[in-house]
């Protein structure tokens, strides 16, 4: 969930009220917002680099909020005072407009080579004519620019965004795909010009901009964007040039979206410009600007499009559990930037969604809308009259009755995890792991996440040495799943609800492990027998000690194991005692 | 303060019953008790052994109270005593001197010669011939009376207030005599007060029974203040504790268990079917533990795989949707559930196949993120669901559902915010108001399946389904409280908190 900070004094002057800590923050509960924090400057310094840092920073203070993921029109103070005041019904939602050049003049055009294609294809283009920054409307614009590229941007792989200067730039600007060694250009916040290949050695160690060279790295062309002088404007999805850079002066903005995924730049585009165009002499107004793609078809950006969507108010009414008119329906949405009316026909609604809210996409979104301006808390709670009849799952039932007695037997239960690393189920259990049939982790962070178990022995055996100091003997087990692969299967593996136990003690206890299977097996009505009950034959088993280990056949077929392990795996597991276990499979049990 | 009768004394320690019996005849004889240390010296005993006597007598039951008390006296010390037995050492000094006198050096060679010497001089009881023929030597000159030994001999006999408090100050700073604190017992009769003693019976036997003895026999009272014998028995883990509990909440509602024993799971199933996008954040290594063997899925239910691709990439069943170029590869990729709403998809996919029937769904059982990790979260948790599908149902219903769900874990003050989550519309944070620490705080989440997840697995259109989850662990962690889920989950617990963890009611 992205967080964004405001100025609490310049969010309440925007708003035109002023709110207890309180108070806003029920205000954002109702809006499906949160007040996560109330900071300063100066907090955030003292707490991330020491008092002395902190020295003469500011003490203003800061509200952390947190927005929802899907709603990119809240990223920035503009958007978020927009969208409280249309809530809040002192302000009407603005209505966005793309216009012509004001004199009669051409559009700016950004042409896109076919070269492109290979590493960042789609770009998108708009203007933003006389503008007026203060110092905090500018780092707004910084600030939102850096929200999107980390939310909808996705750290800049589907999109980056550049702003420019326009007056400091000619077009008809060139967007195109070059191999690094032949693009050169002085970058925002350097003194001097360097090549595309040297910049991706600079920023190796810049701390935000390494982590966007993966992007382009291996690339054999990187994207960049010239005007019509040979100027470089940006080298998306890296850096811009120090040229065309924005200032508090700048009037005229031309921003540029290049992306892998058009629908997310066009969206992003649309963010910027109705975020900022507020501040424009004519405000809420976008000039055009054309963008031409290597087959020669032309687009000309931004959308800002409204679509109509028309539903009944009996639609929103069954859904949310609500009984409100038409009318009163369309004023909650017009309330959520919605601009809504009724139709006339039946309870019919027309909503119209514009080209801030991209997270509508569906009825159902603004069904959602309808509830939070309703207020989610003001709706009457209802038992649904769903009549069922509850059914445990049988393995679980069976888990469920089994832990019970093993209990009562004298066994401690343990609680292990499901992932570990190699060396537990295959070395330390002197095993080797292609025999494990386990399941194996590509991106584990640490040792301790590279496979699934394949037995819950390891686990048990962990849990004794973190244990040494209790009194003995220690008695444990554990009725949970391993996962084994396994072809039949769609996704190639399966989970195995497995039974183990451990007696860990001065002398092994082999006859306290056995007795427990006996307990079991009663516990499961398998008589001992050889055909139709249960028995124990010698085996051999690399974890176990050797003629210290038995195989368990129930109704003919193996189990399991029993016996008293190896000193190589009590070793292993820093252990010092002898030991014994049963592991067992309690599937055939069902 | 009447002291805790002592069960486990032996006979052995105890005094003999004739000392017991001796003690009992001197407090019968005195109105309104009597003190230990009177007792010590009517007896001719030490103390100490009064005070055993006590506390076998207490040891009977309500023969006698005794109720402890300290008080402040003169005592010897070791040179004190030695005075006492052998004089001052000035006056020894004097009485080894003959008449004809002695050499000085001589009489330094005594034990007590240097401060003798000194304090007998300073007596004037002696006199140094420095000048005498073959060295300085020491005359006596007067008699004396070796009062220092009377004063001690004094106190020893218990008469210290016969003294001055400047007379025992000045030996105190002698080191002869201290002051020190005793503790005694103040001695009244008991309830049950005799002067004989009758052996006390520690436990009742067959023999006992048998023969109807236990009627004339006294038995030994029980320190009831003890702990008792721990029964030797195995514990469940707390957090599976809770988890039963939790079965047992949803089984009570209606709700059938669903069948989540399958920890790997393709991103289909995970991540597509909930129409969660393919570039979600979710979706990235970061977040998720991916499969390296057995890498792909590779069976799908192809006709519901295509029309999952179609609402992705295209929309429709009213959508716009997300228009991106959805791909099978990444649909394929193995992984680690990141919740158990992967086997509410298949569950709901499956019953889509048949003719529609209402169904309560749940489940409890482990999900899996490549997350940092931290005090509250683990790498694997288990997440608690509930899943609700019949025609016509509300937002409203859902958050009844949830009331009625929390009330029965104890918690009936809810509020719901609003909320995003890729795979529900609406969705709904769930409150709940903390007495404690007297706010809010989020205790679930919870919303309405999008029509873009259902519809495409052929659920009939009106068909809502409502659903929620939680962690087991949160609430495990406020029960018992326990504040780093290290302690509660993994093989670094301590045995003991399992040992010692009590039974769980969510509702109390």
């Amino acid at each position: 969930m992205p967080t964004v900070s405001v100025k609490r004094d310049l969010l309440f002057e925007a708003l035109g009220q002023k709110y207890t800590d309180e108070e806003f923050d029920e205000l954002c509960f109702e809006f499906g917002l949160e007040l996560d924090e109330i900071t300063s400057e100066k907090e955030i310094l003292i707490r991330e680099q020491g008092g002395e840092k902190a020295e003469g920073a500011s003490d203003v203070v800061l509200y952390k909020i947190d927005v929802p993921a899907n709603r990119y029109d809240l990223l920035c103070l503009e958007g978020l005072v927009r969208g409280l005041q249309v809530f809040k019904e002192k302000l009407e939602a603005p209505r966005y407009k793309r216009v012509s050049p004001a004199d009669g003049g051409e559009p700016q055009r950004l042409v896109i080579t076919e070269e492109t294609a290979s590493v960042r294809p789609h770009a998108v283009a708009a203007v933003l004519r006389n503008i007026t920054f203060t110092q905090e409307r500018y780092e707004s614009f910084i600030e939102l620019q850096e929200k999107l590229h980390q939310n909808i941007c996705r750290k800049r792989t589907l999109v980056a965004i550049g702003t420019h200067d326009l007056d400091t730039i000619s077009g008809p600007f060139t967007y195109t795909a070059k191999p690094p060694g032949e693009i050169r250009f002085k970058p925002l916040s350097q003194s001097r010009e360097y090549t595309a290949a040297e910049l991706m050695s600079l920023y190796k160690t810049d701390s935000h901009l390494r982590h966007y060279l993966h992007i382009i790295e291996n690339e054999p062309l990187y994207p960049i964007i010239y005007d019509s002088n040979g100027i470089v404007l940006s080298m998306p999805p890296i850096i811009n040039g120090d040229h065309s850079k924005i200032s508090l002066n700048t009037k005229n903005i031309f921003i540029e979206c290049t992306a892998t995924d058009l629908t997310k730049a066009k969206i992003t585009l649309d963010m910027v410009v109705t975020m900022f165009s507020v501040y424009c002499d004519e405000p809420f107004t976008v000039e055009e600007a054309e963008v031409v793609y290597p087959d020669g078809r032309l687009s000309v950006y931004p959308e800002l499009a409204y679509r109509t969507e028309t539903l009944s108010g009996d639609f929103i009414n069954k859904r949310v559990g609500i009984n409100e008119s038409a009318e009163s329906i369309a004023q909650l949405l017009t309330r959520m930037c919605l601009r809504s009316e009724v139709s006339g026909e039946g309870d019919l609604i027309q909503v119209e969604i514009p080209p801030t809210r991209a997270d509508v996409i569906h009825a159902c979104d603004i069904m959602e809308d309808a509830a939070i301006a309703y207020g989610f808390n003001n709706i009457v709670r209802s038992t649904p009259r769903t009549y069922t009849v509850a059914n445990q799952l049988p393995v679980n039932k069976l888990t469920e009755l089994l832990r019970q007695d093993l209990t009562a037997a004298g066994f401690t239960e343990a609680l292990t995890f499901a992932l570990c690393s190699e060396e537990d189920i295959a070395d330390k259990l002197r095993k080797n792991i292609t025999e494990t049939r386990a399941v194996h982790i590509s991106n584990p962070k640490t040792a301790d996440f590279q496979v699934a178990r394949t037995s819950l022995l390891p686990g048990l055996l962990k849990t004794i040495a973190a244990n040494r100091k209790m009194p003995l003997p220690l008695k444990l087990f554990e009725i949970s799943d391993v996962v084994l692969k396994d072809e039949t299967k769609d996704v190639g593996a399966r989970n195995n609800r497995r039974l183990c136990a451990v007696y860990y003690n001065k002398s092994p206890g082999f006859e306290v492990i056995h007795g427990l299977l006996d307990r079991v097996m009663q516990l499961l009505d398998v008589k001992p027998g050889r055909n139709q009950g249960y028995h124990i034959q010698a085996a051999e088993d690399s974890t176990f000690f050797p003629g210290r280990c038995a195989e368990i056949f129930s109704c003919g077929k193996s189990i399991g194991h029993l016996g008293v392990l190896h000193p190589d795996v009590i070793s292993r597991f820093e252990l010092t005692m002898p030991c014994s276990a049963i592991d067992i499979d309690i599937e055939p049990f069902l | 303060m009447i002291f805790p009768v002592i069960v486990a004394q032996g006979e052995s320690s105890m005094a003999d019953n004739g000392l017991l019996e001796s003690v009992l005849r001197l407090v019968e004889k005195v109105d309104g008790g009597t003190d230990s240390q009177d007792v010590a010296a009517d007896l001719g005993v030490d103390h100490q052994v009064i005070v055993g006597a006590v506390k076998s007598l207490q040891a009977l039951g309500e023969v006698i109270s005794a109720e402890q008390k300290s008080s402040r006296h003169w005592e010897l010390t070791g040179e004190g005593r030695e005075i006492a037995e052998q004089g001052s050492h000035e006056a020894r000094v004097f009485n080894a001197i003959p008449d004809e006198g002695l050499p000085q050096n001589q009489l330094m060679k005594m034990p007590s010669g240097k401060v003798g010497f000194s304090k007998a001089m300073s007596n004037k009881w002696i006199r140094l011939d420095k000048a005498h023929e073959g060295g300085p030597r020491v005359f006596k000159t007067v008699t004396i009376e070796d009062t220092v030994r009377d004063k001690l001999q004094l106190v020893q006999k218990g008469q210290s207030a016969k003294l001055e408090d400047k007379e025992k100050n000045e030996l105190k700073k002698r080191k002869l005599l201290s002051e020190v604190t005793v503790k005694s017992y103040w001695i009244t009769k008991g309830s049950s007060f005799s002067t004989t003693i009758t052996k006390q019976e520690t436990e009742l036997t067959p023999e006992m029974i048998a023969s109807g003895s236990w009627k004339e026999k006294k038995f030994k009272p029980y320190n009831f203040e003890a702990m008792g014998v721990a029964p030797d028995c195995g514990h469940l883990h707390p957090l599976m504790k809770v988890r039963t509990q939790f079965r047992q909440i949803f089984l009570e509602m209606g709700f059938t268990e669903m069948p989540t024993n399958n920890f790997i799971e393709s991103s289909f199933w995970n991540f597509d079917s909930l129409f969660q996008p393919q570039q979600h954040p979710a979706r990235d290594q970061h977040d998720t533990f991916f499969i390296s063997d057995p890498a792909l899925a590779h069976e799908f239910p192809q006709d519901y795989l295509e029309r999952v691709k179609k609402v992705h990439s295209e929309g429709g069943y009213g959508s716009q949707g997300y228009k991106y170029d959805w791909k099978i590869e990444e649909a394929q990729k193995n992984l680690l559930r990141t919740h158990t709403t992967a086997v509410s998809a298949r569950m709901l996919y499956k019953l889509a196949q048949q003719k529609f029937t209402p169904v309560k769904y749940f489940s409890i059982d482990r999900v899996f993120r490549n997350e940092t990790l931290d005090a509250t979260h683990l790498a694997e948790f288990h997440q608690i669901e509930g899943v609700v599908a019949d025609y016509g149902l509300t937002l409203g219903n859902l958050m009844g559902i949830l009331h009625q769900f929390f009330t029965k874990l104890g918690i009936t003050k809810l509020r719901f915010k609003p909320a995003y989550n890729p795979y529900t519309e609406p969705s709904m944070e769930v409150f709940s108001y903390h007495e404690g620490l007297k706010k809010w705080v989020e205790v679930g989440n919870s919303g309405v399946f999008r029509p873009e997840m259902l519809l495409p697995m052929g659920l009939p259109e009106g068909v809502s389904v409502i659903a929620w989850g939680l962690s087991l662990e949160r609430p495990t962690m406020i029960k018992y409280g326990i504040n780093n889920i290290r302690e509660l989950v993994g093989h670094k617990v301590n045995l003991q908190m399992v040992y010692d963890s009590p039974i769980c009611r969510l509702d109390s």
